[in-house]
């Protein structure tokens, strides 16, 4: 579904990753590990066509993001920050925001929030204005405003850093869950190294602004591609 | 009679000043404040310096573009309400245009990027960021106002205040101190100052229901 060849991505004028090479499939979710610094926001951002290559491919449905409509590629996915980044509305106006962005009819909209409200456990808050929510409430919001778009691709990083960490357990099971029914491409940054054994299906270890190594998380801890994969899976 | 025909002309002109200073400075603010091009800087500081243009300065400088033998003289306008109108926007717009900089440059920049990712075209990017930034905005247009509904030196110097055809609240307030008519210009400066606090409440409740709305 994706595939990265030599990619190059700067920022300011620096190397800010590289990728020689990645492959995606329908269904799996790449989990992306590294320590702060080492790119992993910035394969999402140019996943999502906010970062221009300097050189490189990449390619989605066997057609390089060159050759797609901008809007229209972008209209496949649903980015999820690490803060939840819910604008100044209310609950159920930010989860139909995507929707309405894309001309949806209003049944189609009310149905898609309805339920997705109540998947992500929100439902009760959907006429709170987003400012008087918790930090953990805002993330589910967040979570349901992607999920109703239905993307092919979905996006997410570091989503469960900002809240406390029961919430983010809880949050962790919810979402396995729901990915483990949708069958769309999701990359999900964490430098949390259980998260992603728990949410990947494989691992991809950035490094330094490099992708290090791809692979089942038992592959990368008995085989790392190199010193600094083996000193960071410790 | 005379004292409403002024007022009126004065509102008349000051709001149609403001208007297309939003029409010119929101457009043009938020480019600045999004754009990423050579030259932004530079480009900043100088909306930044025009937002303390003197009023006589651009009175002067609209008034020899629009005198007879001026570059536009052809077009008839010096001493219309026209010209005042012409020289409140330059006065106005770099206000609305640098503070409608300001305001969406202090919102998270990585809002864009959220947008973006939700599949907003560039259109609705901008349309929701005006939103998220509204009482700001909003502030930038009563700035904007303010800025021209009290300027004396331009509306003189284009207006020539004349009685029935260009004169406004402050050239009139000007006018009747020189003739020590005390009692009027207090009069009429009661009047403006009457007339800008109830334009300016009115905004400023619209600004406040908006912040309980956000609260």
């Amino acid at each position: 579904m994706i595939e990265i060849s030599n990619l190059l991505i700067q920022r300011n004028g620096r190397d800010a990753l590289r990728v020689n090479s990645l492959h995606i499939q329908r269904g799996e979710t790449l989990a992306v590990v590294g320590p702060n610094g080492a790119g992993k926001s910035t394969l999402l951002l140019a996943l999502a066509r906010l970062l221009r290559p300097a050189k490189g491919e990449i390619y989605f449905e066997g057609k390089s993001l060159k050759q797609w409509n901008e809007l229209e590629y972008r209209r496949k996915l649903a980015f999820v920050f690490q803060d939840p980044l819910l604008m100044d509305m209310s609950v159920e106006q930010n989860i139909a925001l995507g929707l309405k962005f894309r001309g949806a009819e209003k049944p189609h909209i009310e149905n898609q929030t309805a339920r997705w409200s109540e998947a992500m456990g929100v439902e009760s808050l959907r006429a709170r204005q987003a400012n008087q929510l918790s930090g953990g409430e805002a993330q589910r919001v967040s979570l349901a405003r992607a999920f109703v778009l239905e993307p092919e691709l979905l996006l997410m990083d570091e989503p469960f850093s900002a809240v406390d960490p029961q919430t983010r357990a809880q949050l962790l099971q919810d979402l396995s869950a729901v990915l483990a029914q949708e069958h769309r491409a999701t990359v999900f940054v964490t430098h949390n190294l259980e998260e992603a054994a728990q949410m990947g299906d494989r691992v991809a270890v950035v490094i330094g602004g490099e992708l290090k190594q791809v692979g089942k998380p038992q592959e990368i801890r008995q085989n790392p591609a190199d010193e600094f994969v083996k000193q960071f899976w410790l | 009679m005379e004292i409403f025909e002024v007022t009126f002309l004065s509102l008349q002109v000051s709001a149609i000043a403001t208007l297309i200073s939003l029409l010119i400075g929101l457009p043009f603010g938020t480019w600045l404040a999004l754009g990423n091009f050579r030259g932004r800087s530079l480009l900043l500081s100088i909306v930044n310096t025009g937002m303390a243009l003197p009023p006589v300065v651009v009175g002067l400088l609209v008034a020899m573009t629009l005198w007879r033998s001026g570059p536009l003289g052809g077009l008839k306008l010096i001493y219309t309400p026209a010209a005042i109108i012409i020289a409140q926007t330059v006065i106005s717009a770099p206000v609305v245009m640098g503070l409608t900089a300001a305001a969406l440059s202090a919102l998270d920049p990585r809002l864009q990027q959220q947008l973006l990712g939700l599949g907003a075209s560039k259109l609705q990017m901008v349309w929701h960021l005006w939103r998220e930034a509204r009482l700001p905005l909003l502030a930038a247009l009563m700035a904007g106002f303010g800025s021209v509904i009290s300027e004396v030196g331009a509306s003189m110097m284009v207006g020539g205040n004349i009685k029935g055809q260009t004169r406004v609240l402050t050239t009139a307030i000007v006018l009747e101190t020189s003739k020590g008519n005390f009692d009027n210009a207090l009069a009429l400066s009661a009047l403006l100052l009457v007339i800008t606090y109830l334009i300016n409440l009115a905004l400023t409740l619209i600004q406040q229901q908006g912040k309980r709305k956000i609260q």
